[in-house]
């Protein structure tokens, strides 16, 4: 039996059953790992031994006892490395389990792996990354998507019954909707992101990559909640996500903005978007246009703000407390400098220094504070958008995708990021799932967004129109 | 560019420094549309009942890491101290 290819839900209900056992799941994964991640290089590391030991003792009472669950490199799992994908922390280890990998262990999942991942988490496509790139199981030659692209591979290509990322800008949603899985970034304060490496603290969010959106809410029951060690996240509460998903489109409002159906977009990615729309529309969803009319300056906010932030966050690492330090710096200054050469790749220093300069005195004005002016408008069409909808549909990503080393220029990789950067901005939740499929057998991704704390019907209206499709069955032939 | 490496502590090759001068020259020229957005309607400080506000708590002790395990990481290290290169002569 094939038990890889299963969803977390079909796997419990086995479980529970007693059909099958924990162990037999990790087996299963662990062949299939073995059988084609030489190809997706999704996983950085693989302990199956320890899975196994964990499989093991998995109480399949609890919500995803006995589950296989990757995890991005940027969260820290107790006494394992945490890479970041980063030269600087190949040799680091957490000595302590993030916020969400301590729930996850509670709730009985088994940690099978950690995925490749963009250099901190800075960029679109997996190529960042010190450890060479992941890729795209539909087509090998094409990247996953950023910044999870490992976690993103290996749903997409059966190797994980499911896997965490993290999204600043895209990172969860777009490679999920490159590599045609189902990625949800919750609302900002919805999760703890306790653990997780921070790039950009207000728009960082942890969320999970699955095969449905059923399985989307089974982890987000789990891994929601306020957690007292991280003060951005929120003292709401946490419905069981599952409740609504059978509520039905009908009467749903979904808000079409106008400003993201742009020029420059792919044909076959419009085609099959406008086609969910007429979807949504004959199955009693009432279809409204609406207006974002700053999700033009998304791009620009984004990149001054997160290097910003980037630039504050990744000061930490200056070989002092963790980190590969330099042997060559003569004095503290120095030793840093030299460190940080040495440690980070491009993308990373170039991200820093942008966050940097416009930080630096004579500038901070003229950038960052009128960024964050910027950002507030978006926030305000975003509030004004939700008076008059319940979610609003969008592209993931303007192309299915593209090529390695087709994108060498940053910024035309930041454009890449253009549908998904305002949710972050805005610290609403979204959603990614599949609606079809390019000429050259590429997945195409749908973007659902709900307002902040509103997953229940974001997840609502995805799951119906999964149900409505068979998108979420096609697999890639490896 | 050598002014902001420095600042941000990142020693920069010769052959980096004008790449990046040229790649993150084109970002910010392409930043400069935000100069045209009209953002007199924003108030310094926002008002916005979404956004995160401070968060405050008892001042009072819980768990943390022990000596032993923030050492654990640490590339230089010496009696339960970090060790780095002299600063004062």
């Amino acid at each position: 039996m094939s038990l890889h290819t299963l969803t977390i839900k079909e796997l419990r209900n086995k479980l529970t059953a007693k059909e099958i056992s924990p162990k037999d799941i990790v087996e299963s994964l662990v062949k299939r790992i073995d059988s084609v991640d030489g190809k997706i290089k999704g996983y950085l590391r693989v302990n199956a031994k320890d899975a196994f030991a964990q499989a093991e003792k998995a109480d399949i009472s609890k919500p995803l006892g006995g589950i296989p669950i990757a995890i991005k490199d940027n969260i820290a799992v107790s006494d394992e490395g945490c890479t970041c994908s980063s030269k600087l922390l190949e040799n680091y280890v957490s000595p302590y389990d993030a916020t969400v990998i301590r729930k996850l262990k509670e709730a009985g999942a088994v940690l099978l792996g950690r995925t490749n991942l963009d250099e901190f988490a800075m960029g679109s496509s997996t190529e960042n990354s010190a450890f060479g790139r992941t890729h795209n199981p539909w087509n090998l030659d094409c990247i996953p998507g950023g910044s999870s692209g490992g976690s993103a591979a290996v749903v997409a290509a059966d190797e994980a019954i499911a896997a965490l990322g993290t999204d600043t800008g895209g990172s969860i949603r777009q490679p999920a909707a490159l590599c045609g899985c189902v990625g949800l970034k919750p609302t900002y304060g919805r999760v703890s992101r306790y653990g997780a490496v921070a790039f950009a603290s207000s728009l960082d969010q942890i969320g999970p990559f699955t095969k449905t959106v059923e399985d989307s809410a089974l982890v987000m029951n789990v891994i929601s909640g306020y957690d007292q060690m991280e003060n951005t996240s929120r003292p709401v509460d946490v419905p069981d996500f599952t409740k609504s998903l059978n509520a039905g489109i009908k009467g749903l409002r979904i808000g079409i903005p106008k400003e993201y159906f742009i020029d420059g977009m792919d044909k076959e990615v419009q085609t099959a978007v406008k086609k969910a729309i007429d979807w949504y529309a004959a199955n009693g969803a009432e279809i409204i246009d609406v207006s974002l009319p700053n999700t033009e300056h998304a791009i620009s906010v984004y990149y001054i703000v997160a290097t910003a932030e980037a630039s504050a966050n990744l000061a930490r690492f200056d070989g002092v407390r963790y980190g590969r330090r330099s042997p060559d710096g003569t004095d503290s200054i120095n030793s840093y400098s030299k460190t940080r050469e040495q440690g980070f790749g491009s993308e990373v220093k170039r991200r820093i220094i942008l966050g940097t300069y416009v930080l630096s005195s004579g500038y901070y004005d003229a950038y960052y504070n009128r960024a964050q002016k910027v950002r507030q408008l978006l926030r305000r069409d975003f509030t004004e958008a939700f008076k008059k909808c319940d979610v609003i549909l969008t592209p993931t990503s303007p192309t299915a995708a593209f090529k390695a080393g087709e994108k060498s220029d940053p910024l035309s990789m930041y454009l890449a990021d253009i549908f998904t950067i305002a949710v972050n901005l805005a610290e609403v939740c979204g959603i990614s799932i599949p609606c079809g499929f390019t000429s050259t057998n590429l997945p195409i991704g749908l973007q659902l967004i709900g307002s902040h704390f509103d997953e229940p019907r974001l997840l609502l209206a995805a799951h119906g129109y999964e149900q409505g499709h068979d998108w979420f069955k096609k697999k890639p032939s490896l | 560019m050598a002014y902001v490496a420095g600042l941000s502590r990142i020693d920069l090759s010769k052959e980096e420094e004008a790449l990046f001068q040229s790649q993150l020259g084109k970002v910010l020229e392409y930043a400069q549309e935000l100069q045209k957005v009209d953002v007199s309607s924003v108030p310094d400080t926002p008002i916005d009942p979404n956004l995160p506000t401070n968060v405050l708590r008892e001042d009072s002790l819980r768990d943390s890491l022990t000596a032993r395990e923030a050492l654990l990481n640490a590339p230089k290290q010496a009696n339960n101290l970090f060790i780095m290169p002299k600063i004062v002569e």
